[in-house]
């Protein structure tokens, strides 16, 4: 592990690897699939997710609740439990595919390869247990031959990566507040250097400061270990501050992928743009501006393009032609009849 | 012009242990008036362990002050009995944060909203009760065929909440205390929310304490705020001024930390202290963890008037004229 570049200035952005050299993803997702067989129907959660991700890079996955956003990241890690099968497609880190891994391959993947910081991390520790007792039961299991010694100063290094005091090592969760705890599993996550971080809402629980700080450190440890982030979470605010690219969820599709600056100055997607119309500003005091409707229920798509019922530029395909993803120029990719035209 | 609620110089100090060793003042001198005849919306911010839970439970008569009093309608909350008590109950309503814990997930809807009508005799029959609820369900913009009969797991997250603010409605409450009610619903389903709120407060005369740590939503809500740390009032006064050119270190760094959805505004660059544990002793409470500490700081800050409606308890303006802590109230526009 090498943290010596932890001192660069927090905000500063990391700087773009050379342009020469021809990056290889970190991270392929193609034709994802998950369906939920509930008693009330087939419910299909991620409908054909494709994307990649290079290393270094931060993306924001953001969407209503139900749109699948943290069906993407338990299928990445292949934790979907039964009502719920992964039902095809690939996701590559580096060059091995988790889902041709038996259990055991994939039981070691996890944590090495990829990373999952829970939603509501904070309550994910152990009350009865120290967190250094936690964070070694976590390397011990992937690193069985490796000394204690070698461990205890593994999980040292990782608390003082995420600004944590290592006495935080001997202590219990009820000691610490709920963004050192969050803190700490970050810690956790880094432990055995991922290639690939999934966050899922990190710091919803959290307030502006402490939020900042933990989307700090979470940035310092990603450019220590070049690894690439995934950031779930509704928040474009937080968006706006921290991710590289945007991919925007809606019943379970993948409806606009595009670099940050692109889906704040010109959202392609109507509900990106919605999206992007309803966040508040110092300019419009007192302008609520929600999505009408609702988010559709999985259960009952409407037929062709999903969010036609709300959209505000439908034509006559969307009620019965499903969009497929389009790529535009400059490599953004859009899910939407009004591009039929284009790329 | 009356007084609908009086907040004299309240604490809340806990105690912990057997012995009693060690308290933590979550709320230290606080006082604020609000009106009888002007309902407007109040925020009361800051971040976690800043007491702004404490002042809903205190607001609420859940816990009773340590020091001071709490005055409702000319009568000290503490000593409420009877029909007073009863009347103060239906009058003060709550909306809370978690719209997924509230609700019992054996009953439906209707059960939420009948058991008040039922308690505080609100109808005559079945009929008017239906009405009743109809109505309070309309007003906070559901359809009522879409939502009576149904079981909380099958409404989202935002229909819930709006659900939680009809039954407040329905007592038609003089005060609202909402605390966080909407940091646990999608960023879309926000402004429906806040625009409730608001629609609550102008067209039904609520007035509402409007709790939370997000200064955004603050800023679009709200006509005065209050930024609470540990239970200390850092700075208050009309939204726009505190929001848009704040003069406490901590406020700063609040303001400096939203995430504002605008590319071209950042995240301040200025560093953040770590908080210290425990309960900070005397003098300004910010001062561990502020860039511009001075000697001075040791020694409890009073309130300085910064402007018409703008007040900053820190020693940095300490030649600006005092206000008194009980006349707090008297800067925060209505």
């Amino acid at each position: 592990m090498n943290y010596s570049n932890l001192s660069v200035a927090p905000t500063a952005r990391a700087a773009m690897p050379p342009l020469a050299a021809k990056v290889e993803p970190v991270l392929r997702v193609s034709g994802l699939e998950v369906t939920y067989y509930t008693d009330a129907g087939r419910a299909k959660a991620l409908d054909n997710v494709t994307f990649t991700l290079n290393p270094g890079e931060k993306l924001g996955m953001v969407g209503e609740s139900g749109s699948g956003k943290s069906t993407m990241a338990l299928a990445m890690m292949r934790m979907i439990k039964a009502p719920g099968r992964i039902e095809g497609g690939s996701v590559v880190v580096g060059d091995t595919d988790l889902m041709s891994l038996d259990a055991e391959g994939m039981r070691k993947a996890r944590l090495s390869k990829i990373a999952y910081i829970p939603q509501g991390a904070m309550n994910s520790l152990n009350p009865v247990m120290r967190i250094g007792a936690q964070m070694m039961d976590a390397v011990k299991s992937h690193l069985p031959r490796e000394s204690r010694a070698a461990i205890e100063a593994r999980c040292k290094r990782a608390l003082q990566s995420v600004d944590l005091d290592p006495g935080v090592f001997r202590m219990h969760p009820h000691e610490l507040s709920g963004g050192m705890k969050q803190r700490v599993c970050i810690a956790i996550g880094i432990l055995l250097d991922p290639q690939v971080i999934i966050a899922d809402e990190p710091t919803s629980a959290l307030d502006v400061v402490t939020q900042r700080q933990v989307m700090e450190t979470i940035d310092n440890v990603k450019n220590a270990i070049n690894a690439a982030v995934i950031l779930i979470g509704h928040d474009m605010g937080l968006m706006a501050q921290f991710v590289d690219k945007v991919a925007v969820m809606y019943a379970g599709r993948l409806v606009e992928f595009s670099t940050v600056r692109e889906m704040f100055t010109d959202p392609r997607h109507p509900y990106a743009r919605a999206l992007i119309d309803s966040l508040p500003n110092l300019d419009n005091k007192g302008v609520f501006q929600g999505i009408p409707g609702l988010a559709p229920s999985l259960l009952r798509l409407p037929s062709g393009c999903a969010f036609h019922p709300r959209c505000a530029s439908i034509m006559d395909s969307c009620r019965s032609v499903r969009p497929e993803p389009r790529v535009l120029a400059g490599g953004r990719s859009v899910t939407c009849h009004l591009y039929d035209g284009e790329g | 012009m009356a007084d609908l609620l009086r907040l004299e110089n309240v604490s809340k100090a806990y105690t912990g242990g057997l012995t009693g060793g060690r308290s933590t003042i979550a709320l230290r001198n606080f006082s604020m008036t609000l009106k009888e005849d002007e309902p407007t919306i109040l925020t009361v911010a800051g971040e976690s362990g800043s007491g702004k839970t404490t002042l809903a439970m205190l607001l609420l008569g859940f816990i009773s002050p340590s020091a001071g009093q709490i005055i409702y309608r000319g009568k000290n909350v503490a000593s409420l009995q009877g029909k007073e008590r009863l009347a103060y109950r239906r009058e003060v309503q709550a909306v809370f944060q978690d719209p997924f814990a509230v609700f019992n997930p054996f009953y439906t809807v209707d059960h939420l909203l009948s058991v008040p009508i039922k308690n505080f005799k609100l109808a005559k029959s079945k009929a008017d009760a239906r009405d009743k609820m109809e109505g309070a369900l309309t007003a906070v913009g559901l359809r009522p065929e879409d939502i009576l009969g149904r079981f909380p797991h099958q409404l989202s997250g935002g229909q819930r909440q709006r659900i939680n603010v009809a039954r407040a409605l329905l007592l038609k409450p003089r005060l609202l205390i909402a605390d966080e009610p909407v940091s646990m619903v999608d960023a879309s389903l926000r402004a429906t929310i806040l625009e409730t709120l608001r629609n609550l407060q102008r067209d039904h005369g609520v007035s509402i304490i409007y709790i939370t740590h997000d200064l955004t939503t603050a800023y679009h809500i709200a006509k005065s705020i209050v930024v609470l740390y540990r239970g200390a009032v850092m700075e208050a006064g009309d939204v726009d001024a505190v929001i848009k050119d704040p003069q406490h270190p901590y406020t700063q760094l609040l303001v400096d930390s939203i995430p504002w959805p605008n590319l071209d505004q950042r995240w301040g660059a200025q560093p953040i202290k770590v908080r210290e544990a425990g309960g900070g002793g005397e003098g300004c409470r910010f001062r561990s963890r502020c860039p511009v500490a001075m000697d001075i700081c040791a020694t409890d800050p009073p309130l300085y008037r910064l402007g018409d409606s703008h007040t900053a308890s820190c020693f940095r303006y300490d030649r600006q004229p005092l206000v008194a802590r009980e006349n707090l109230s008297e800067l925060l526009p209505a």
